[in-house]
């Protein structure tokens, strides 16, 4: 029996197709604010109209690259693991599409409202109440399916849960909670409320929120992809069992400390700030750990990081997230965040997660899905295609960034030899440029290895429904 | 793995109790938030509304409003909510995103003192549903902008940016000259932002559709921008944060 037969997978194609449309959506979005900043021209384009401006598309950008395109990554992932790690149909197929259409519905609302400039202004959680709510009702069957799937498993042929369903599970529940408490506001009408939080608690609950959406949302989750994933596209187990749960519970107990580490020297409580930044230095112990865990299956085999193109995402991605995930403690120390904080390190640094971890190990988990629920191999000339143009767009996006970042940072802080600033604000804008440029120069590259992928995807998905016309044909 | 000394440890149990798991996950994620979020609410350190000045006595950070009208507020008196006006501007910042490109948070540092002015206060966002710190500085912060500038100077500069300053990446916001206030539901929004515990008397509901009368978005984005910073008079000598 093949595997379409014995699990409910259409649900997990649409959720990879959707992904791969949403990721082509989401990057050229963020190119088009990308330029906008190199170009300003561009907000206008000789209209007097608002919504393409780039204070109403920045919500559209995050929001679709995190949400409809890691979102929709997420839900593949989850439905397909769930499924073959407990060796069982998912509880309900039907739960399932429910959670696929109201999943899109939110998408689909998202993209009307928000260059209407229908927002709470609270970043990454911009969509008005009634969104929220449907959000919220989405976001419970996926995760009322998850578990009760786990739950029905038998229990004589898979006794113990696999770590990859506690990364998922982790991220469904602290996901709800962040969600329905920062979105916790009065309406006032259809398309308005307001926070029931305000000033400095309401900048805690925002960036607890925030960081999370981070630390659980696009790090948990994508762990989960990763910790199933990697060992079966290298065909080996995972190196450590130990340190998946040592790694497990070190990230869900300390992630969710570090929100404060936005807010250091505001005016919120010091201690709150110190706090926040010493967790962040202590996590860098379990992010390592998560990523040797998942580079180390592979020792003894890699030499098949030659010819395996899938295997190099996934692989890739975890240098990426060991970059990253070192570059967030040095940055929320209290010297370097002075420096850092307002500049565009921060926006190289959320980049070098979403570009290098979260799209990389997303595409490894996309593609080896399809290969599997087809049984067909992809374009190989493709995915490497896809894999360099990538890497190269990823690499010229943080470099940027930290160019532009630290140069920001130290000429507002600059003094002349009197003793006054030495540079105006609006000098430090237009030494920018350049690196706005390169930003969205890489940014570029990026949408196109997108664009090869959902080629890709489509290519494969039409050659094998081709291959399976013609054994039918042959056999009958 | 699952069996140490033959007793079965506690992970092994949580990995064959799926709902056990789910428990300890809830818990284990609650922790942060109950240390780090709660003592915000019931300290009230965290929202420091009044300070000793010089002669030894304590001075509220709040306006001492009585019975006057919003109108009658003069900058240094204290902290206050937004007149209508101000209001209308600041429901059309959020609604433009001003937020994703200006901070409203100045930080303890010579630098922003002398670019921006006196270090944030918690106190200065209490009314702030929700606050508009921000995250990103592309632009200059706005924390203490009110009075800076003229509101000709403004009108132009958001008219056209590059025209003030040829550096500048900011949009065109000409089409906020095209757009009136609407009175009624700026008295919606008064309401709502009483119910979550802004102090808005009935007068200032009552009067406001009269006061935001004929108003383009651009005036009140001016009002809004005139009003950032200029709440309290800060004195030397006195310690307003530890």
């Amino acid at each position: 029996m093949n595997l379409t037969e014995r699990y409910d997978l259409d649900v997990v194609k649409w959720f990879v197709i959707m992904a791969s449309v949403y990721l082509v959506i989401g990057t050229t979005v963020g190119v088009y604010i990308a330029s906008e900043l190199a170009w300003p021209f561009l907000n206008d384009l000789g209209t007097d109209l608002p919504y393409f401006q780039f204070g109403r598309l920045r919500p559209l950008h995050t929001n679709a690259v995190i949400f409809a395109f890691g979102g929709s990554a997420l839900m593949a992932a989850a439905f397909y693991i769930v499924q073959r790690t407990n060796q069982t149909r998912l509880w309900s197929n039907k739960m399932a599409w429910f959670t696929f259409w109201s999943w899109n519905l939110v998408i689909l609302l998202a993209v009307i409202t928000l260059p209407l400039g229908l927002t709470q202004s609270k970043e990454y959680a911009e969509l008005e109440w009634p969104i929220d709510i449907l959000i919220t009702l989405s976001w419970a069957s996926y995760m009322y399916n998850f578990i009760m799937t786990i739950h029905i498993r038998n229990r004589d042929k898979v006794p113990h849960v696999y770590v990859a369903n506690w990364f998922f599970m982790g991220m469904m529940v602290m996901v709800t909670y962040l969600h329905v408490v920062n979105n916790l506001s009065i309406p006032v009408d259809w398309f308005k409320s307001y926070s029931i939080f305000s000033g400095v608690q309401d900048a805690m609950i925002q960036w607890w929120w925030g960081h999370n959406a981070v630390g659980f949302f696009l790090t948990a989750g994508f762990l989960g992809m990763m910790y199933y994933f990697v060992p079966k596209q290298a065909e080996r187990p995972i190196y450590s069992y130990r340190l998946s749960v040592i790694h497990f519970w070190a990230l869900m107990f300390g992630y969710v400390w570090l929100g404060a580490h936005h807010l250091q020297y505001t005016a919120l409580p010091d201690w709150a700030g110190s706090l926040g930044a010493t967790i962040s230095l202590a996590m860098i112990i379990p992010s390592w750990g998560g990523a040797l865990n998942g580079i180390l299956t592979l020792s003894g085999a890699w030499e098949r990081l030659r010819e395996d193109y899938i295997l190099r995402f996934l692989i890739m991605s975890l240098a990426f997230y060991a970059m990253a995930t070192f570059e967030g403690p040095v940055m929320a120390a209290k010297t370097v965040n002075a420096l850092s904080h307002y500049t565009d390190w921060t926006i190289g640094h959320v980049h070098a997660g979403a570009l290098g971890w979260n799209i990389m190990v997303a595409a490894g988990a996309l593609y080896h899905m399809i290969e599997k629920i087809y049984n067909v191999k992809m374009s190989q000339k493709l995915l490497g295609i896809h894999f360099w143009v990538h890497t190269i767009g990823t690499v010229t996006y943080i470099v940027a960034m930290w160019v532009s970042g630290i140069m920001q940072g130290l000429m507002w802080r600059a003094y002349d030899e009197y003793g006054t600033l030495a540079y105006t604000f609006a000098e430090s804008v237009s030494a920018m440029h350049p690196y706005y440029v390169m930003r969205a120069a890489g940014g570029a590259l990026v949408v196109l290895g997108a664009i090869t992928m959902l080629i890709n995807i489509i290519i494969t998905i039409r050659k094998s429904s081709r291959e399976q016309a013609s054994v039918q044909a042959a056999t009958a | 793995m699952a069996h140490q000394n033959g007793k079965e440890s506690l992970q092994s149990k949580l990995e064959k109790n799926i709902f056990g798991m789910y428990l300890f996950m809830a818990l284990a994620v609650s922790l942060a938030g109950i240390v780090e979020i709660v003592p915000l609410f019931t300290n009230p350190d965290a929202v420091k509304d009044e300070v000793v000045v010089a002669d030894g006595s304590t001075k509220s950070l709040l306006w001492q409003r009585g019975d006057k009208k919003l109108s009658d507020w003069k900058p240094g008196d204290g902290v206050r909510p937004n007149t209508a006006l101000e209001l209308a501007g600041r429901d059309i910042y959020q609604r433009e995103g001003c937020y994703l490109c200006h901070s409203q948070m100045i930080r303890p540092f010579r630098d922003e003192k002398e670019r921006y002015g006196h270090f944030s206060l918690a106190v200065e966002s209490k009314y702030d549903h929700p606050f508009q710190w921000g995250s990103k500085r592309t632009g200059p912060d706005l924390a203490r902008v009110g009075g800076k500038y003229s509101d000709e100077w403004h009108i132009l500069h958001m008219r056209h940016p590059q025209a003030l300053v040829p550096e500048s990446v900011m949009p065109k916001y000409r089409f906020l000259d095209d757009a009136t206030v609407d009175g009624e539901s700026i008295q919606a929004h008064m309401k709502g932002l009483r119910k979550v515990g802004v102090p808005y008397t009935d007068g200032d509901i009552a009067e406001a559709a009269g006061l935001v009368k004929g108003k383009t978005e651009m005036d009140a984005m001016v009002a809004y921008l005139q009003s950032l910073g200029n709440m309290i008079k800060f004195e030397d000598g006195v310690v307003y944060r530890e």
